[in-house]
């Protein structure tokens, strides 16, 4: 199994706050890996450090063989790599649906408007929202929202695809259908490492779940194992609190 | 099976409720109009009273000078529409490229970023008269350019004041585009140009549309001033008219084809803010 993006050892602080404190993680082509962990865990900032929107304190990235942490990697050729959902969608609300995702493709991708479109609209459907091609986001709902964004993330036909907590600004009743999705990219063979606080769908889709901890990897393993039969008290403790919440 | 909403009759309580907003909606209706005729009729016998309103009437109200002063007061106008056909592309261009520079970040370009702070707070507390001076008189005097008509420099001096306030109205858009927008946009491989003209403009340029209308409006009329430089607009032809029939009445007529000009986007502004308040408040009663 090849590896296509592998972590070692990153630390990152904001002022005084230790955020990420040692992180290392391989991740091998095709497979899902799922983040777990209370807020400000450092999940999210993790993601952020990957697709370089933040600077690391120390450490590597590694995206495949290059070096993507290294100040002389070219910061929007790495991007263009690696796929991002967030939880606000941030779909571009002056655009339809259909530019959204066509937008990468024409001005990074540089292929014509045309094909770049055509293309687009073929993503629009494996996502079932064909129809709403020509729909602005304000109109979407918040499932079709993340949909679109979702999407747009693979449009490029990224390496690894970052999904930070996707479904947690969603209506319960449209986490489905943006689950279900992730599930029919995963089958695509779509590699993705994402933060959840979808337990269930954790261990339903992900190969690996990590759990972390003061900016620490606390537990990782087989999903089943880490959230069915933890280890580490620490995680114990965060998946009981957890259960008693829902 | 009847249709879900066409057969059910409104409630009494609904017809009710509604014929009490009828009567109240009719009631100020005839309010409002009663106190605006009122107040119309009370000024009107206000004004004709006064002791000197024949003179006044005479001197700049005289018909037979509006018809006289026609021909040339509309060929100055001519000449001020087409001033600010070209000082509002130039106006466009400059702000946007000032309003770019304004928020470029990284201290490569803190020279860049300074001189447009310095030029924005410069134009826009020196007053536009003064411009006018400075460049339609002092700049052909340094006798290093071609000789050009005087509307020339007046655009100049039009679109070196206007951009400093209109690249303001800018910047306050491209900052009001929330931080996200970019980050999306960075994350898809965008480089910050491309962020900028594909994702941030767009959408600042929608929320600025009705301060740049209003801007336009200002400078509609800031045209007329052009005329301190000697070039034949609108109010320069009302002079040469009032001094030939010492009478003010040309003054009158410019300031109202002015007001003419300006009525259609200014309607059209009101329209536009509406439509958008409209669409931000859906669903709001208040």
């Amino acid at each position: 199994m090849s590896i296509v993006l592998q972590l070692d050892e990153l630390h990152k602080s904001f002022g005084d706050t230790v955020v990420l404190n040692g992180i290392s993680l391989t991740v091998n082509r095709g497979e899902v890996v799922a983040l777990i962990g209370a807020s400000g865990s450092g999940k999210s900032t993790l993601l952020r450090c990957v697709n370089l929107l933040e600077q690391l304190d120390d450490g590597q990235i590694w995206l495949g063989k290059d070096d993507i942490s290294d100040p002389r990697a070219h910061p929007d050729k790495v991007r263009a790599q690696i796929g991002v959902v967030f939880q606000q969608f941030n779909l571009f609300p002056h655009l339809s649906a259909l530019d959204n995702i066509a937008l990468s493709l024409i001005h990074v991708k540089k292929m014509k408007p045309q094909v770049a479109r055509a293309h687009a609209l073929q993503l629009l459907s494996h996502v079932g929202l064909a129809e709403k091609a020509a729909w602005y986001p304000d109109r979407l709902s918040g499932g079709q929202q993340q949909r679109v964004a979702l999407a747009r993330a693979i449009a490029g036909g990224p390496e690894v695809l970052l999904l930070d907590e996707i479904t947690s600004a969603l209506d319960p009743e449209l986490v489905g259908e943006v689950l279900e999705l992730v599930k029919k990219l995963k089958d695509d063979g779509t590699t993705i490492v994402m933060a959840t606080h979808e337990m269930a769908f954790a261990q339903d889709v992900a190969d690996r779940v990590l759990f972390l901890e003061g900016g620490q990897i606390v537990e990782s393993g087989p999903a089943r194992e880490v959230l069915q039969a933890p280890k580490d008290p620490r995680t114990q403790a965060f998946l009981r609190r957890f259960s008693g919440q829902s | 099976m009847t249709g879900p909403q066409a057969a059910r009759l409104p409630s009494s309580v609904e017809r009710e409720r509604r014929a009490f907003r009828k009567r109240q909606n009719s009631r100020s209706v005839l309010i409002s109009f009663l106190s605006t005729l009122t107040f119309a009729v009370v000024l009107w016998f206000f004004v004709v009273n006064t002791p000197g309103w024949a003179l006044v009437q005479r001197s700049f109200f005289d018909f037979d000078v509006f018809q006289s002063a026609w021909p040339r007061v509309i060929e100055g106008l001519w000449l001020n529409i087409r001033v600010l056909f070209f000082a509002a592309i130039g106006v466009l261009i400059l702000a946007l490229l000032l309003a770019t520079i304004r928020t470029l970040r990284g201290p490569v370009f803190f020279p860049l970023r300074a001189f447009a702070a310095g030029y924005t707070d410069l134009f826009r507390g020196l007053p536009l008269i003064i411009v006018l001076y400075i460049v339609g008189f002092g700049v052909p005097g340094l006798g290093a350019l071609p000789r050009m008509p005087l509307e020339f420099w007046g655009t100049i001096a039009l679109i070196l004041t206007y951009s400093a306030y209109v690249s303001e109205v800018f910047r306050a858009g491209i900052e009001s585009v929330h931080p996200s927008q970019r980050l999306a946009a960075r994350s898809l491989g965008l480089s910050y140009g491309k962020t900028l003209r594909l994702v941030v403009l767009p959408q600042a340029f929608r929320k600025v549309t009705p301060a740049l209308m209003n801007d336009f409006i200002a400078m509609q009329k800031d045209v007329g001033l052009i005329s301190v430089l000697g070039a034949v607009d609108a109010v320069r032809a009302a002079q040469i008219e009032t001094a030939q029939a010492f009478n003010f009445s040309p003054y009158v007529l410019a300031g109202l084809l002015f007001v003419l000009l300006a009525l259609p986007m200014i309607r059209l502004t009101d329209w536009y803010s509406a439509r958008l308040r409209q669409r931000e408040q859906a669903g709001s009663l208040v």
